[in-house]
């Protein structure tokens, strides 16, 4: 469990996963540093959704090691809970608590697992909402939300439990065109105010202005890696320029 | 170039449709004697009505409807010593009161619940009772009038919920103590297992207010990820469903005491609601799976991302959904477990079906079977029937919104 | 560090995830078998005491009582062959009443959606009016009001045409009985089973190979009617006579003779189950959208063939699971025989119990039978979910 800060704050070493008998993680490696931006990008179906789902163990990996700011992600019930309150999570289903309103949905984990008062679980909820620009919603339930606004409550319920590491899974895919920038710019926002976030998106548009790094994923293995402007620029491999191909026409 | 087209045409206002003769006629050209087969059904039907209504209302006329006010105390109430008769309806009061509360501060639903309960006993008030039950009935009304305005009152003062949550839990085993009683502050009643109809709706009650909770255990160990509790939810559940009611209880009767230590002698009641309670608790588990399994994915995903264990995880986030979702069911189940005490008879208690069998059996009232049948054939129908009414307009409203 | 596998060896148990899990399993079976033991121990205890032991030797005693319905059977006859009777039994109203239910709730059903206001209204009534009774108070009826009190003597017993009595000590119909030559006949009935199911095989293997649309089954149906006709002519006398209840002195001879038990079970049943399946009718029909009606209508279908080939397989889809338990749910009504005097496996149960005195062993078997045809059900069931699903790849 000693492991040197400055090896990165996710240390994901040849990591694998099966399905069964399918092969999803084939031996993914790669290590993050603290305030880096990551976007992976792929094909749907090669795995990088599963990737960061083992980070917070929403998937659990057979081989590998996986090490968050110095914790190993292993059986031990201590670490996988210490891990889950470092990481936050936003989902493209959004997944917010429609009995809840959106203050509640916020203020929900700070006041059961951080043991926070109630009084200043709302507080620290009231403020995020002001952060993601929707303060005024605070009473109202996700299901007379939009989209946009759904998935920027999401944002901030993951905000609320102040995680050193944000993972994103899609978050814009579900949405409707309109509502995409709203999201993409709070997730800027983010970025630029210094979170770790690894974010598994198509938008390349944001990829090209907020990514430190960017990954591409295919059939379970991390094929290319690269900054931005060499990735889209300077492709290596040739499924790389496949990928690119295919999704830059339009 | 003469340009003939026109741009902008002119609005014409709405012309009413050809009239088909009078309205009624075309009603009825449409949903009785659209077509040949329809005409011949029409004609049958109508012949099968007259027939029947005319039969029903010969003998209904000529019937001996005097059994039943007659009997009406046995009926209702069996055996139930008439000095302690103040407990039973002092027992409906609360129930009326609260109805009357919640129907003040919430309005909708149960505003039309405890209208019809108020407006039924003012109904019977009018019927020929003796006075004094006239004076009793009408008390309902007035419970049910004033635990509404005090409702209607306490609207929006927030610790008010909490005490009329607390009211309708605690109702619960007031009233059991009220019917039968508590060594010490009230005397306990002899024989429980003559009671008529009032046993009816304690089995239906216990019943339901017990299996809920075991039930929903029940749902969540079969949705176990460990096998063991997986399996024994699971065996327990398809085992009391797969048998019938009635062979439970001839295990009750017979076998139970063999189960238990020699000095443990549960009367038959409790083993009457301890078996009723382990049979529905089944099907509730089934009612209450069905909600959990409707449950997306992404919600408890969401929950242990956020840090909640499996234990906050379900209780904050996975059943306040289910159990709504599941509300209806929960309701259907309680019209059937309602309908089900009528078994109990099996086991020598005597509630309303079986102490009419008493009746039948006075010398006095030979020949008053149909009469008594009908009279319980309606007391039920009415009860289930506002009921799954009642579930379908709740249906209809937790369907719709959010909240 | 450079291990290949995430380190176990290292985490306390008390923390370690997979070690969590065992345990828990573990404290809850513990905690269940105990639970058992104890009872069991109870029962131990309470049966040495009356001097009893928990064997299923008294099923071949003797039974001692009557059963006045069913398959041939006396009161010397051992308990086991008893019990046999009454699971008969109970397989007969079943059967019959699953039947009889069915036939009235498709009825029903489709009533409901008819386009005649009176039809529909008078289904809804009945509906309403039988789902809201409980079973109980309407066997009731059946049996105490309608045969019992209701119906007349044997002397005056109302006629319905077809030789069919309707009593207060039962309903007497022509039945058929076999004869002599009924033996010689059934080789041609089973004959004539065999031959129609090569027919069947090979006529669905020739529509194959040719490509062409066609029933197989209507050619078997035909050539087993035609073997069972020849071998009727053919056989010396009739095999079947047709025997028909006649008033005697004091009782009716001949014919079948179905007792008012089973008579007011039936009908209750019947009745009862009818009016939920005529839901589910309903619901399975109502679920299968209109624009299915229209793209086949579109496509050129004609009408009959609308409802056979589009609506009917998607409305079974729907229908059939909660129709199965239904089905299920009246097998096991089933046992309100008891408080009717009918003697199904239930009543003839209780009654080796009142003259055995062995609680354990009948509780064991009769809920053994019941159980034995909940799974059957639901076997069925499952094989046939599966089945529509394959048909959906």
């Amino acid at each position: 469990m000693s492991v040197t800060s400055n090896e990165g704050i996710i240390i994901y070493r040849d990591v694998h996963k099966w399905y069964g008998d399918f092969h999803v993680l084939r031996g993914i490696t790669f290590t993050m540093q603290k305030g880096e931006v990551i976007v992976i990008c792929g094909p749907s179906g090669s795995g990088k959704s599963t990737c960061i789902r083992t980070i917070n163990r929403l998937e659990e990996h057979q081989r590998g090691q996986i090490i968050v700011d110095g914790v190993e992600l292993t059986n031990d019930l201590r670490n996988i809970e210490t891990i889950r309150r470092e990481v936050g999570m936003v989902f493209q289903q959004f997944n917010l608590f429609p009995h809840l309103s959106v203050l509640q949905n916020v203020a929900l984990a700070p006041f059961w697992v951080l043991k926070m008062k109630k009084s200043k679980a709302e507080e620290v909820a009231t403020q995020l909402l002001e952060r993601v620009g929707i303060p005024e919603q605070a009473q109202k339930y996700p299901g007379q939300l939009s989209g946009g606004q759904q998935q920027r409550v999401a944002i901030a319920r993951a905000l609320a439990m102040a995680p050193k590491i944000m993972l994103f899974d899609e978050p814009t895919s579900a949405l409707d065109p309109e509502m995409i920038k709203e999201v993409l710019d709070v997730m800027k926002e983010l970025a630029l105010s210094g979170m770790t976030m690894i974010v598994v998106t198509h938008e390349m548009g944001f990829a090209r202005e907020v990514a430190d790094r960017i990954i591409f994923f295919d059939y379970g293995q991390l094929v290319e890696e690269n900054t931005p402007e060499e990735f889209f620029h300077n492709p290596q491999h040739e499924r790389t320029k496949l990928f690119l191909s295919q999704i830059l026409d339009y | 170039m003469n340009d003939n087209r026109q741009i902008v045409h002119t609005v014409k206002e709405q012309l009413r449709p050809p009239s088909e003769r009078i309205p009624v006629f075309r009603w009825l050209k449409e949903n009785l004697f659209s077509s040949w087969l329809n005409v011949i059904l029409t004609v049958l039907a109508v012949a099968v009505i007259v027939m029947v209504l005319f039969g029903l209302l010969k003998w209904a006329l000529g019937a001996r409807w005097e059994v039943i006010p007659a009997n009406l105390k046995l009926l209702l109430v069996g055996t139930y010593p008439v000095e302690y008769l103040w407990r039973v309806w002092t027992t409906g009061y609360i129930i009326a009161f609260l109805l009357g509360f919640s129907s003040g501060s919430h309005g909708g639903l149960m505003r039309r619940v405890s209208t019809v309960v108020a407006s039924v006993s003012i109904l019977m008030a009018i019927l020929p009772f003796p006075w004094g039950t006239r004076g009793w009935l009408l008390g309902i009304a007035v419970a049910a009038a004033i635990g509404f305005s005090l409702g209607h009152l306490s609207k929006g003062i927030r610790w008010c919920k909490r005490l009329e949550i607390a009211a309708w839990l605690l109702s619960f085993p007031i009233s059991l103590v009220l019917l039968n009683g508590l060594g010490g502050i009230l005397p306990v009643i002899e024989r429980r297992t003559t009671w008529g109809f009032l046993l009816n709706l304690i089995g239906a009650v216990v019943g339901i207010g017990l299996s809920f909770p075991i039930g929903v255990l029940l749902a969540l160990g079969r949705r176990s990820e460990l096998p063991a509790i997986r399996w024994v939810c699971t065996a327990y559940i398809e085992i009391i469903r797969g048998v019938p009611l009635i062979s439970l209880l001839f295990m009750a009767s017979i076998m139970l005491q063999l189960l238990l230590p020699t000095n443990v002698r549960p009367d038959l009641l409790i083993r009457a609601m301890m078996t009723i309670t382990a049979f529905s608790a089944a099907y509730m588990a089934e009612n209450v799976r069905g909600g959990l399994q409707a449950i997306p994915r992404g919600q408890y995903e969401a929950a242990s991302a956020v840090g909640l264990n499996k234990a906050l995880g379900t209780i904050l986030i996975i059943l306040p959904q289910a159990l709504r979702l599941v509300i209806p069911a929960i309701v259907g189940q309680f019209i059937a477990l309602f309908m089900d005490t009528t078994l109990f008879g099996f086991i020598a208690i005597l509630e309303l079906l079986n102490i009419t069998r008493s009746i039948m059996g006075n010398i006095e009232w030979r020949g008053t079977i149909f009469e008594l049948y009908v009279f319980i054939g309606v007391v039920f129908w009415i009860l289930c029937y506002s009921m799954s009414y009642v579930s379908r307009r709740m249906e209809k409203t937790l369907g719709v919104g959010e909240r | 560090m450079s291990n290949k596998v995430a380190s176990s060896h290292s985490i306390p148990f008390w923390r370690d995830v997979r070690v969590l899990h065992v345990i828990g399993q573990v404290l809850f079976l513990v905690v269940i078998a105990a639970g058992i033991w104890w009872l069991l121990n109870n029962l131990q205890t309470n049966l040495k005491a009356c001097g009893l032991k928990i064997s299923f030797g008294f099923l071949k005693n003797t039974a001692g009582f009557p059963i006045s319905e069913g398959l041939r059977y006396d009161p010397t006859d051992v308990n086991g062959y008893a019990f046999w009777v009454g699971i008969v039994n109970t397989i007969r109203v079943a059967v019959i009443g699953i039947v009889f239910a069915t036939v009235i709730g498709t009825v029903i059903g489709v009533a409901r959606l008819s386009n005649n206001w009176l039809v529909k209204k008078l289904a809804g009534l009945y509906v309403e009016i039988i789902r809201n009774i409980p079973l109980l108070v309407q066997l009731f009826f059946w049996y105490f009001a309608v045969m019992l009190t209701g119906l007349p003597m044997v002397k005056n017993s109302i006629s319905l045409p077809g030789s069919i009595y309707l009593t207060r000590r039962g309903v007497y119909i022509p039945w058929a009985t076999a004869t002599e030559s009924f033996n010689t006949w059934i080789f041609y009935v089973i004959g004539g089973l065999a031959l129609a199911i090569i027919v069947y095989v090979l006529r669905r293997m020739q529509l194959k190979r040719t490509e062409r649309p066609g029933f197989p089954i209507i050619w078997a149906i035909t050539v087993l009617i035609l073997t069972l006709v020849a071998g009727w002519f053919l056989t010396s006398g009739n095999p079947l006579a047709l025997s028909v209840p006649v008033l005697k002195k004091f009782n009716f001879a001949g014919g079948l003779w179905l007792s008012t038990s089973f008579t007011a079970l039936l009908m209750g049943l019947s009745v009862y189950t009818g009016a939920f399946i005529a839901e589910i009718v309903r619901a399975g029909i109502l679920a299968v959208s209109k624009g299915q009606t229209e793209a086949a209508k579109a496509v050129g279908l004609r009408n009959t063939q609308v409802l056979r080939l589009v609506i009917l397989p998607q409305a079974m889809r729907v229908i059939i699971p909660p129709l199965a338990s239904q089905y299920l749910n009246l097998t096991k009504n089933s046992s309100l025989a008891i408080l009717i005097g009918y003697y199904d496996l239930m009543n003839v149960g209780t009654t080796i119990f009142n003259q055995t005195g062995r609680a354990v062993e009948m509780i064991l078997l009769i809920m053994a039978s019941y159980l034995t045809m909940s799974l059957l059900t639901s076997l069925l069931m499952n094989y046939y979910n599966r089945r529509m699903k394959l048909v959906e790849r």
